[in-house]
């Protein structure tokens, strides 16, 4: 039992340090929001007087009069009570109400990606490196090419490929704008047709790491002893692969899921840029160049805490089926 | 892979007395010590370290022979020529001057925060292991929790944060090394443990060596492999970052990386219009780029990663059965082939 409890409670100190480095950021950096908005208003010919300026900093949840720790306590009840303020770009919706719109559309891109991504890559791992030392091995270089391909650049390429050259696929969007989103087949077959190049983006330039990871598993597990004993008892090959090797090697596998969806979601955000994809990667660019802060920490916030809770549930699953981890912590 | 408990992993060490142990058994003088720490020569190696070359070479003194990136022509978005050998952009610049350029700036970031990061990373892998206890367990969950905190969207909300025009090109870089170097940090610590618990480590411990000289002298010299492969993946993803941040407008002000580039192919409507001369080149610098980085990476992989250790093993017997192969059937050519097998074996 201790493993999970020392799981949480590590995955409890990393949530508080997300949630401070949140709080920190706007406070360390030299940019002051407030500045930044007020800056912008002058431009465009507007009157600036203290109340103004009053007026944005309490917009933006900045008191400076408060001492500082005075302002963490509210930053935290605030959160606590699902508060991430209002957003100025979508204005007068809140931060929370833009998150749940674009949420569904990220979810389910990087999400079936991933999935794939990860399934085709251990599957082609697990044979690459069933006969080491042949011909097969020659593909794993080819893979890192596609692995240090930047997301965008690759969209950018499928899209003009696919999408302008052989005009296979819409250059962009997340669906139809002519129809409206709602659970109808032909809603649901555009944003399919739409979906398809981003997703194949971020399936293509991840499967790399999960072949190679697989690949180097499966390589050590075929010296393990047991695999020579299944090999002697004269079962058939198909079966060591499957049975004895590949579910023994896929385990390393399973725990760096973790670490890649951190990487997953970093590309997805730009990935969607690419596409015009209104998920949360797009409206956390559209955030930044807005100067829409208080979307830009939620989104933030909501991006770790995802990524957060995915971790967790991996190392939950991990310590169930691989007991080897419970008894050595 | 919070889950990995270190301390159980062999290490780079093992691998290599491995290595001296077998080509003992065959009955030959081991290589010296710091060779085989140096990977084997294999073909991949060598198109990873001509990629790497090739491209280096192009960034220092491609620079001198190309014309100013930045000369206005009348004549926008023409295709390649023999002018232009990589066409020209929407405003007539020239696309071979600027991929100059900008694969210059992109090297520079990439080794700046290459070098940044596994200095983070040396500091709080190994100096956290060496001490142990308290200290150790304090730098491993600080690793762990910036593990886990996605990078990107990090520096991109940092990268928000600061106003454009204080946003130098040193600013970007260590945004970028503070946000990328705890995988490292983590490699390092697992093959330190490992390192430190040896005699010789103890010998020196016990004969009053200071902490530090005990880390540099004694223990450092067994990870410089792996030190090598995290600072190559540092670059790339260096590289990668800074162009994914240029691209999407937030990279360091008055820089010209080749993630600009692709920036203002993008915003240039270089898709729409076709002009694929103009974003191709920049992405596939950056591949191949980092493509030769990672073949270099396979090879120091085959050494640090005890898991490999078969794959040269079996390479190397490989080969010499090979040889014996073909000398037997110099020898002998009506032998039937399967036996020299079984003999070479």
């Amino acid at each position: 039992m201790s493993y999970f409890l020392r799981k949480i409670g590590f995955y409890a100190v990393a949530l508080w340090a997300a949630l401070t480095l949140n709080f920190a950021i706007p406070r360390m950096l030299p940019g002051n929001p407030v500045d930044i908005l007020l800056a912008k208003l002058q431009q465009r010919g507007g009157q600036i007087t203290p109340e103004t300026r009053k007026a944005y900093a309490l917009l933006l949840g900045g008191d400076d009069s408060q001492p500082l720790w005075r302002q963490y306590l509210d930053y935290l009840g605030n959160l606590f009570q699902g508060d991430l303020g209002v957003s100025v770009s979508y204005y007068p919706a809140p931060v929370s109400e833009v998150i749940g719109q674009s949420l569904p559309w990220t979810v389910v891109l990087v999400g079936l990606a991933t999935v794939i991504a990860a399934v085709l890559g251990v599957a082609l791992g697990a044979f690459v490196g069933w006969k080491p030392g042949t011909w097969l091995d020659s593909l794993i270089p080819a893979t890192t090419l596609l692995a240090a391909v930047p997301y965008f650049w690759l969209a950018l390429l499928l899209t003009y490929l696919l999408a302008r050259v052989l005009g296979w696929f819409p250059l962009q969007g997340g669906y139809d704008v002519v129809l409206t989103p709602g659970w109808n087949p032909e809603f649901i077959a555009s944003a399919i047709q739409y979906g398809f190049l981003p997703a194949l983006t971020i399936v293509l330039a991840s499967i790399g790491g999960w072949l190679l990871g697989m690949r180097n598993m499966m390589v050590s597990t075929l010296s393990e002893d047991y695999i020579l004993t299944a090999e002697a008892k004269g079962l058939s090959p198909r079966k060591i692969l499957r049975s004895y090797a590949s579910r023994n090697a896929v385990l390393p596998s399973v725990a760096g899921f973790a670490i890649s969806l951190g990487f997953v979601v970093s590309g997805s955000v730009i990935t969607e840029q690419v596409f015009s994809y209104p998920g949360i990667g797009g409206r956390l660019l559209g955030a930044v160049s807005n100067n829409d802060y208080a979307l830009m920490q939620g989104l933030f916030l909501f991006i770790t805490l995802a990524v957060l809770g995915a971790n967790l549930v991996v190392d939950l699953l991990y310590g169930l089926i691989d007991p080897r981890t419970r008894a050595r912590s | 892979m919070t889950n990995l408990k270190p301390s159980s992993e062999p290490s780079v060490a093992d691998s290599a007395e491995l290595l001296a142990e077998t080509s003992a058994e065959a009955g030959r003088k081991p290589r010296a010590g710091w060779r085989m720490l140096l990977p084997t020569m294999t073909p991949w190696l060598a198109v990873g370290l001509g990629l790497i070359a090739a491209i280096t070479l192009f960034g220092l003194i491609g620079p001198l022979f190309v014309g100013d990136p930045r000369t206005i022509r009348d004549m926008g978005l023409t295709p390649p020529s023999a002018d232009f050998w990589l066409g020209t952009t929407q405003t007539g610049q020239d696309v071979l001057a600027q991929l100059a350029y900008a694969t210059r700036g992109s090297l520079q970031i990439g080794v700046i925060v290459g070098l940044l990061a596994t200095a983070l990373s040396a500091f709080f892998g190994i100096y956290g292991a060496y001490r142990g206890r308290v200290v150790d367990e304090a730098f491993s969950l600080f690793t762990n929790v910036f593990l886990v905190i996605p990078g990107l969207p990090l520096v991109i909300v940092i990268s928000g944060f600061v106003p454009a025009e204080s946003r130098g090109l040193w600013t970007i870089a260590i945004v970028l090394a503070v946000t990328s170097w705890a995988g490292s940090a983590r490699v390092l610590r697992a093959q330190t443990l490992s390192v430190r618990n040896r005699d010789y480590v103890a010998a020196s411990q016990v004969s009053g060596e200071r902490p530090w000289r005990v880390i540099v002298v004694e223990i450092l010299p067994n990870l410089l492999p792996v030190i090598a492969s995290q600072f190559v993946f540092a670059v790339i993803a260096a590289i990668l970052g800074e162009a994914g941040l240029s691209f999407i407008g937030l990279g360091a002000s008055n820089s010209s990386t080749l993630g600009t580039m692709l920036f203002y192919a993008q915003n240039g409507f270089a898709l729409s219009l076709g002009a694929w001369w103009w974003f191709v080149p920049p992405g596939l610098i950056i591949a191949l780029f980092g493509m030769g980085l990672s073949l270099v990476n396979f090879s120091i992989d085959e050494i640090i990663n005890p898991k490999l250790k078969n794959l040269r093993l079996h390479r190397k017997r490989a080969r010499r059965a090979a040889r014996l192969e073909r000398e037997l059937a110099q020898a002998a050519p009506q032998v039937p082939s399967q036996q020299t097998k079984e003999t070479a074996r």
